[in-house]
């Protein structure tokens, strides 16, 4: 049996190469490996959202991919948005409308924000909490989470325009 | 709340996975959507895990003649843009927006949710409204499955062990027919309480050909046959949806689960067809305006 895999990839724009045990969750291997433990472990069964990252430029839950899957990949985890000193536009936004209160789901919706932003017309409330529907979050019943997107999203429109 | 160990290969052809399967205990993992979360619960334990995912043979959506063919590594987020889908089979689109959420269907795939075969999901009810062929690939011969032969019972379907899922062949739909997809689910993205496609062909202000498919409320994806028995031939303006939805209940005995009683998805059943039929009345050509 195979009880190890070389894994060449690129995480955050830096060039990664590891070896693993074929069962280790990529959300294990970003966090305990990699020390990167912006990626939040929730649930481990794909409900919560808290691991959320990009695989190749699109979303996925780490808890739900292997390590040994991503051979190849790139990958970009929360820690890539931007820095405590310098937060991107979607953290500022956050802050602003008190998105988070004890944090933990945080990361996870914020890469779920990025690439809402970047995919979807978000012209409707109804239509952020559908597409936010994906993450869960226990602290601010979403109400404030809706706001900071609008806003996002309501800037987009204006840059756009 | 971690998977036990397995054996990792990784397949770059059909014919090198279905070598790899040739192994008592060996799965398939494509999204992994829905086996990674049992493997990480223990309930599936695999001794050897197949990856699929860099067959860029099963990655197509295409069209053979008049048919339609969607490889079973088209992720559900794939199948919802496709441009030849949305002319072809709009009725995708408009159930793919039911799956899950952004991240799942950015990774899950037509031919997991076939295999997984949740009588809740999308895919096998679209493929029994579509007249849908699955095809199947074993070490001695291709087999090509309707669904009525695929899903044998929840999470059952035919697939061998050593076989694996290529693609989903669709025909031409009716010239002119209307379609619609709707569900009731308790959250967005949660499995469907219920869930029901149309197609519908007017002709000359007559129904020509009408189906009904139904989730969530049986051992798999099933057609409401007693329903499109009764409004086939009959003229469209004849017909009201309100007074027949009720049919689509003969001969269904839902489940009572966590999510709804077996009462209750019989109530969210005439709701829903009626929805979907109006819709397809509506889109088909020659049908209401």
């Amino acid at each position: 049996m195979s009880t190890r895999i070389d894994i060449t990839l690129t995480v955050n724009g830096e060039e990664i190469v590891e070896t693993v045990e074929p069962r280790m969750l990529l959300s294990d291997f970003l966090r305990d490996r990699l020390g990167l433990t912006g990626t939040h472990v929730g649930c481990e069964h794909g409900v919560c959202g808290a691991c959320t990252v990009r695989l190749n430029g699109v979303t996925a839950r780490a808890c739900l991919t292997f390590a040994a899957q991503v051979d190849g990949a790139r990958i970009e985890t929360v820690e890539h948005l931007g820095t405590v000193a310098s937060l991107n536009r979607i953290q500022q936004a956050f802050r602003k409308h008190h998105a988070l209160q004890c944090g933990f789901c945080t990361p996870g919706f914020l890469m779920t924000v990025q690439e809402m932003l970047e995919t979807l017309p978000l012209e409707t409330d109804e239509e952020i909490r559908d597409a936010l529907s994906g993450n869960i979050c226990r602290c601010t019943g979403y109400e404030h989470i809706v706001r900071a997107v609008r806003e996002l999203a309501d800037e987009r429109e204006g840059a756009a325009a | 709340m971690k998977p036990a160990p397995f054996e990792y290969l990784r397949a770059t052809s059909v014919s090198e996975a279905l070598e790899f399967l040739q192994h008592d205990d060996a799965k398939i993992i494509a999204g992994g959507q829905s086996l990674v979360p049992m493997m990480n619960f223990r309930l599936a334990q695999p001794e050897r895990l197949v990856d699929i995912n860099a067959i860029a043979e099963l990655t197509e959506i295409s069209e053979d003649g008049a048919d339609i063919v969607i490889g079973s590594l088209v992720r559900h987020a794939e199948a919802m843009r496709s441009p030849l889908l949305a002319r072809r089979l709009p009725v995708i689109a408009e159930a793919m927006r039911h799956v899950a959420h952004l991240a799942i269907r950015n990774r899950g795939t037509v031919g997991g949710s076939l295999v997984h075969a949740d009588p809740s999901a999308e895919w096998p009810l679209l493929v029994a409204l579509l007249n849908g062929e699955i095809i199947v690939e074993g070490p001695e011969e291709r087999r090509y499955l309707a669904a009525e032969e695929f899903f044998i019972a929840p999470l059952v379907t035919d697939i061998g062990e050593d076989e694996i899922l290529t693609a989903v062949r669709f025909p031409e739909p009716p010239s002119g027919a209307g379609m619609a997809f709707d569900e009731v689910a308790r959250r967005a993205g949660d499995f469907a309480m219920a869930a029901s496609g149309a197609l519908v062909q007017v002709e000359g202000g007559v129904i020509r050909d009408l189906r009904v498919a139904l989730g969530g409320v049986g051992d798999g994806p099933v057609r409401a046959s007693a329903l499109e028995e009764e409004l086939t031939g009959k003229p469209v303006d004849a017909v009201s949806v309100a007074d027949i939805a009720e049919l689509a209940c003969e001969g269904l005995e839902p489940m009572t689960d966590l999510h709804a009683s077996a009462e209750y998805r019989l109530h969210l059943v005439p709701v829903l067809v009626g929805r979907v039929l109006e819709t397809a009345l509506a889109r088909a050509a020659g049908g209401r305006a």
